[in-house]
């Protein structure tokens, strides 16, 4: 999976879960500071993104994934 | 300021969303028209309940809170969001700096839809499936935390739970907080959102539901000979509450005097209400004494009058104990007729209607009454009813009743509102 494959589908889910249009999901932007999302529909993302892209994201993870591009990147390592 | 130099507190917006309608406007019209808002169920899950019926709400509330929102909120919490920014659109919006404005909402039984859905998860799927909302969600008090947020309130967002009291109490805890002085404006009511299967098995196992499954629109009969129990009903009801002082400042419309509550607790039963309804004519007495209104000045009652067997004649007989000879004068309504038991929302949708039936000095019908209980000796209204001041000059006053299983009985009072002026020109 690209890394832009994986950008679009983090966008749908964040669509989902946030309701912020998809293409506000650029890779720089920071879940908190630019998307007002906060560490409760962080966890659900997270489950959503293992379902969509087959990864495991453990919870102690999630306070390292500031950005978009982090998922991204941790997605990309971890398949 | 009252007799007992009391500050006075007014209601200055309403907000509803009921079976019969997602604003107070349209629920107010259905009532006045005897309309029920009792559907059968088509759900899957009922096929194996004795009780196949209930009042659903008129108008989903994902449909006005949104889709993102919801989705982090019980269905309780979004219908008591839903009518507290109607009552608050209504009371004008007012400017209220924040650690004068409060909030008392809260539902009877929580967010059992969500517990349940989580419990599902667990089961099926594993810990890490239950939603990170799922405490915010099941909580009583999440309607009170979601709309403190929405508003800014804070001075303090509470939840009172006492069951199918419990918006009834909340609306008094409301009026306490402006009479003691932490609030000026305080955002009241209660909510439920309780239509799912084993809160309707649970109920059906006391024996407490209407089985009446192939009249749905007839079920619900209180006072009634043939009624055999209640129908669930699900939606919210809000007032807002407001010092007459901070109320006058802004020139608010004023609906009517939030004038008192009476409070009793059974110690009989933790189901059944205590013989001759002695507990709930204390809280009418109780209510009357704190708002400094006669019997003679009381117009019409919503009355809890939920369509059981046992409860209604109870109440009946409450009543009586508390007005004495002027019960004779009080059109008594039993809206639950027409909306079903909402539960912990019931006490705040009858307070909405008792106080709209005091605007429009109008009480409204209470539906399939065909055949009274013999030994009756309230005027309970059939029909729309006029309603008109019994004693010259004084200002008519309208009652709410609400108990809850742990033996809780809540009595409201609310009066014409007298502007100061036409006060001295009277006199």
């Amino acid at each position: 999976m690209t890394d832009q494959e994986i950008l679009a589908g983090l966008a749908e889910i964040i669509e989902e879960i946030a309701g912020t249009p998809a293409d506000e999901v650029t890779p720089q932007a920071n879940f908190v500071d630019d998307l007002d999302i906060d560490s409760l529909s962080m966890v659900e993302i997270a489950v959503a993104a293992q379902d969509k892209f087959g990864v495991e994201i453990p919870d102690e993870q999630l306070k390292d994934l500031k950005t978009v591009q982090d998922v991204v990147n941790f997605v990309v390592k971890s398949s | 300021m009252s007799s007992n130099d009391q500050v006075s507190v007014v209601v200055t917006g309403l907000g509803a969303t009921t079976p019969l309608g997602g604003d107070v406007a349209s629920t107010w019209s259905a009532m006045l028209a005897g309309t029920s808002g009792v559907r059968r169920l088509t759900d899957s899950w009922v096929d194996s309940l004795p009780v196949k019926i209930a009042a659903t709400a008129a108008v989903d509330p994902v449909a006005i809170v949104g889709r993102v929102q919801a989705r982090k909120m019980d269905r309780c919490e979004q219908f008591a969001l839903v009518a507290a920014r109607e009552a608050w659109a209504d009371a004008g919006s007012p400017q209220v700096e924040p650690y004068r404005l409060g909030v008392a909402v809260t539902s009877g039984i929580g967010g059992i839809s969500s517990t349940l859905a989580a419990y599902d998860a667990l089961n099926d799927r594993g810990w890490e499936r239950i939603s990170p909302y799922t405490v915010p969600m099941l909580m009583p008090n999440g309607a009170a935390g979601w709309i403190s947020i929405e508003f800014g309130a804070k001075a303090g967002a509470h939840a009172l739970v006492s069951a199918c009291a419990s918006g009834a109490e909340s609306i008094g805890y409301g009026i306490d907080m402006i009479r003691s002085g932490r609030a000026d404006v305080v955002i009241a009511g209660g909510a439920e959102a309780a239509i799912v299967a084993l809160n309707i098995g649970a109920f059906a196992r006391m024996g407490a539901m209407s089985t009446r499954n192939d009249e749905p629109e007839r079920a619900s009969r209180p006072f009634d000979k043939g009624r055999n129990g209640f129908v669930l009903g699900e939606g919210a009801g809000v007032v807002i509450l407001e010092s007459q002082e901070h109320a006058l400042a802004r020139g608010a419309r004023i609906y009517a005097v939030a004038a008192g509550a009476g409070y009793s607790s059974d110690a009989h039963h933790i189901s059944l209400g205590a013989p001759d309804g002695e507990g709930v004519a204390f809280a009418i007495k109780a209510a009357l004494r704190n708002g400094n209104v006669l019997p003679s000045q009381v117009v019409h009652i919503n009355a809890h009058a939920t369509s059981t067997p046992g409860g209604d004649p109870l109440e009946a007989r409450a009543i009586e104990a508390a007005l004495g000879k002027d019960t004779a004068g009080v059109v008594v309504s039993a809206t639950k007729s027409m909306t079903g038991h909402l539960l912990g929302g019931a006490g705040a949708v009858e307070t909405v209607a008792a106080i709209m039936a005091l605007v429009d000095r109008t009480a409204p019908p209470t539906i399939n009454l065909d055949d009274p209980d013999d030994d009756l000796t309230i005027d309970l209204a059939t029909k729309p009813r006029t309603l008109t001041p019994r004693v010259d000059g004084a200002p008519m006053a309208v009652l709410n009743d609400a108990f809850g299983f742990g033996g809780h009985n809540v009595a409201l009072a609310f009066t014409e509102y007298v502007p100061a002026s036409s006060t001295a020109a009277e006199a």
